[in-house]
């Protein structure tokens, strides 16, 4: 405890700015959990939060219940395996690839150009994807007519979103992940691939035996950060690429809430949704680390 | 990982020694170059094909021509966009927001970073758990929606600027930076020389962090200029509305009347194909020009962000 005093008195002005962004973490971050338990409530407006009467897992059991909950989790799930499947490989190969490449200048322009797509808002992304994938005039289907083949609405088949909102999430995000690949084999030290050379590798063999044991580590960590956030789509994308015809597979959790919540002003019941993928998110965050530490000796805490 | 800092960031850095590269290899090579060839096509084609459209003439847009090179050449996009009022208006509100949420997101962000980074702060661990949790968990959107209601920001511009003010990654990158940047010998001589921690942070950490400055700022400046969806949720007045959102009804919603009047959007029918070309080419423009000499800040940012510690 002395020490805390002695820490307080002779650091005071720092502890004086640490209030303002402290209390920003209270105000829009703790308190909305704990604003949390509406999920347990039935919500009254004129009673508030804290006044209106406990109802205790009704709104859960409404939504287990409900027909919807099966669709819901099953979008969720097959659009974030997908996004995992597709999504963290690449960027590891194209780390890989340019790690090899010895023209700096090809290089540089690569990168620079993988890289440039992540600037691009979220409205832009899905403005551009319906322009190009639009029937009539979208290049995409300019470029099938041309072939001799009929238009597709793209848009507008179910079985089309999964693999349209994961390929261009690829295009636009490769560049950025194999940053930090690029920097973990920048890292690798120099004697190894030296000690490689000696022993004959090939380029794919050195690839095989030093690059990819040398960026394991940080594999590992971003596959479990990736898998911690299996359920933490990215809401906005979907909920713009989303139309009537194609939400029987584009109708994820996240979305739901929304429009449950401020749509429908439904906010015990979204709030429940929206806890119970929370708290799925959080389960399984702490067990794929846990597996991690176990196998591998690596892990986010 | 040993160090990352001077990583990536010297591409092709030819190592000392070089054997001569067997046949097998050459192959390899000749694959890795194809591959990377066609990715770089693939990025490439689609922000050409954009930006060709945006200044092709209106009848080569909606008429298909266009495919690679712009079609007679004709700028009548870009001029009806910036004569249109709401547009005009988007650009303003959103310039606003991402001058003013930057300002207040960088200062708040090494109000916490900062002193987190000093060893000799008690209590810096508990600090750093607390922020880091938030990460992992969060009350989710109704609550948090409730939370801004109850402070009367629901419809302001200060919905956009405070409700979403830190990002914790961000306060992660900067902590490192100030951890592995200044040295525990300054603090001690300032110490001995009676500066106080305010005025040490004043005179000596922020000028010999201008690197993780511009990296913040150009972060959430990107975040500003690109968000919507606080938008979306939080405002109502069409006066208060970031360009984004305007760009999404135009475009996604496909409502662009409010735009103009009615009989003006007939008139302009064979526009309106064209004039998304070009709105997201201004919606966009801000951004892709500081890019090119923001990059090596942004990996930089993100190489430091990735060291544990």
């Amino acid at each position: 405890m002395n020490v805390a005093r002695k820490s307080f008195a002779k650091h005071w002005q720092l502890y004086l700015i640490l209030i303002p962004p402290i209390l920003f973490f209270i105000i829009f971050k703790y308190y909305p959990m704990a604003n949390a338990v509406l999920a347990f409530k039935d919500y009254n407006v004129t009673k508030g939060i804290w006044g209106s009467p406990w109802i205790g897992f009704k709104n859960f059991r409404m939504f287990f219940d409900n027909p919807i909950f099966w669709t819901l989790v099953k979008n969720t799930l097959l659009i974030s395996l997908y996004q995992l499947l597709v999504g963290f490989p690449i960027p590891i190969l194209l780390a890989l690839a340019l790690n090899e490449v010895r023209h700096a200048k090809f290089k540089k322009l690569v990168q620079m150009v993988t890289f440039a797509p992540y600037f691009i808002s979220t409205v832009v992304m899905v403005s551009m994807i319906m322009l190009f994938l639009a029937p009539r005039l979208g290049f995409v289907n300019l470029a099938l007519n041309a072939l001799g083949m009929d238009s597709i609405n793209f848009l507008g088949e179910p079985g089309m979103f999964r693999s349209i909102y994961v390929w261009s999430d690829l295009w636009q995000s490769a560049g950025y992940a194999s940053v930090v690949y690029l920097a973990a084999l920048a890292g690798i030290d120099p004697v190894l691939y030296e000690a490689a050379k000696v022993d004959g590798a090939s380029r794919l063999q050195k690839i095989i035996h030093v690059d990819l044991p040398g960026i394991l580590p940080t594999v590992t960590i971003l596959l479990i950060l990736n898998v911690g956030n299996i359920m933490a789509l990215g809401f906005e994308k979907i909920y713009l690429l989303q139309n009537p015809l194609n939400t029987s597979s584009s109708e994820v959790i996240a979305t739901y809430v929304y429009k449950m919540g401020l749509l429908n002003a439904n906010y015990s019941f979204a709030t429940a949704v929206g806890l119970f993928n929370s708290v799925i998110n959080l389960v399984l965050l702490v067990l794929v680390n846990g597996l991690a530490k176990r196998i591998s000796s690596n892990s986010i805490w | 990982m040993a160090s990352p800092l001077s990583a990536t960031t010297a591409p092709g850095s030819s190592r000392a020694y070089r054997i001569k590269n067997s046949a097998g290899d050459r192959v390899f090579m000749a694959i890795i170059y194809t591959a990377l060839s066609l990715i770089l096509i693939a990025v490439l084609y689609p922000l050409i094909y954009i930006l060709s459209s945006s200044i092709s003439s209106p009848d080569a847009v909606s008429s298909g021509k266009v495919w690679l090179w712009p079609v007679d050449i004709s700028f009548e996009g870009y001029t009806t966009l910036f004569s249109t009022p709401l547009i005009l208006t988007g650009y303003a509100n959103s310039l606003f927001y991402t001058a003013a949420g930057t300002l207040i997101s960088v200062t708040l962000t090494i109000m916490i970073a900062y002193p987190l980074s000093r060893r000799s702060l008690y209590g810096r661990s508990v600090i750093m758990v607390f922020v880091t949790f938030t990460m992992l968990f969060g009350g989710g959107l109704i609550p948090t929606y409730l939370v801004v209601k109850q402070l009367g920001m629901v419809d302001t511009r200060w919905a956009l600027l405070i409700p979403n003010a830190i990002w914790v990654w961000q306060v992660i990158i900067a902590r490192s930076f100030f951890q592995s940047s200044i040295p525990d010998e300054l603090v001690e001589a300032s110490e001995l020389d009676g500066c106080s921690d305010l005025r040490f942070i004043w005179s000596v950490v922020l000028p010999l962090s201008k690197p993780i400055i511009a990296v913040l700022v150009l972060m959430y400046a990107v975040g500003q200029w690109n968000a919507y969806f606080d938008a979306l949720i939080y405002l109502k007045s069409d006066h208060l509305f970031p360009l984004q959102l305007i760009l999404r009804s135009i475009i996604i919603l496909n409502n662009g009347a409010g735009a103009m009047d009615a009989a003006e959007m007939v008139e302009k029918q064979h526009l309106s194909d064209l004039l998304k070309y070009s709105l997201i080419v201004v919606a966009t423009l801000p951004v892709l020009c500081i890019y090119p000499f923001v990059q090596k800040h942004f990996v930089q940012g993100m190489l430091v962000g990735s060291v544990k510690g």
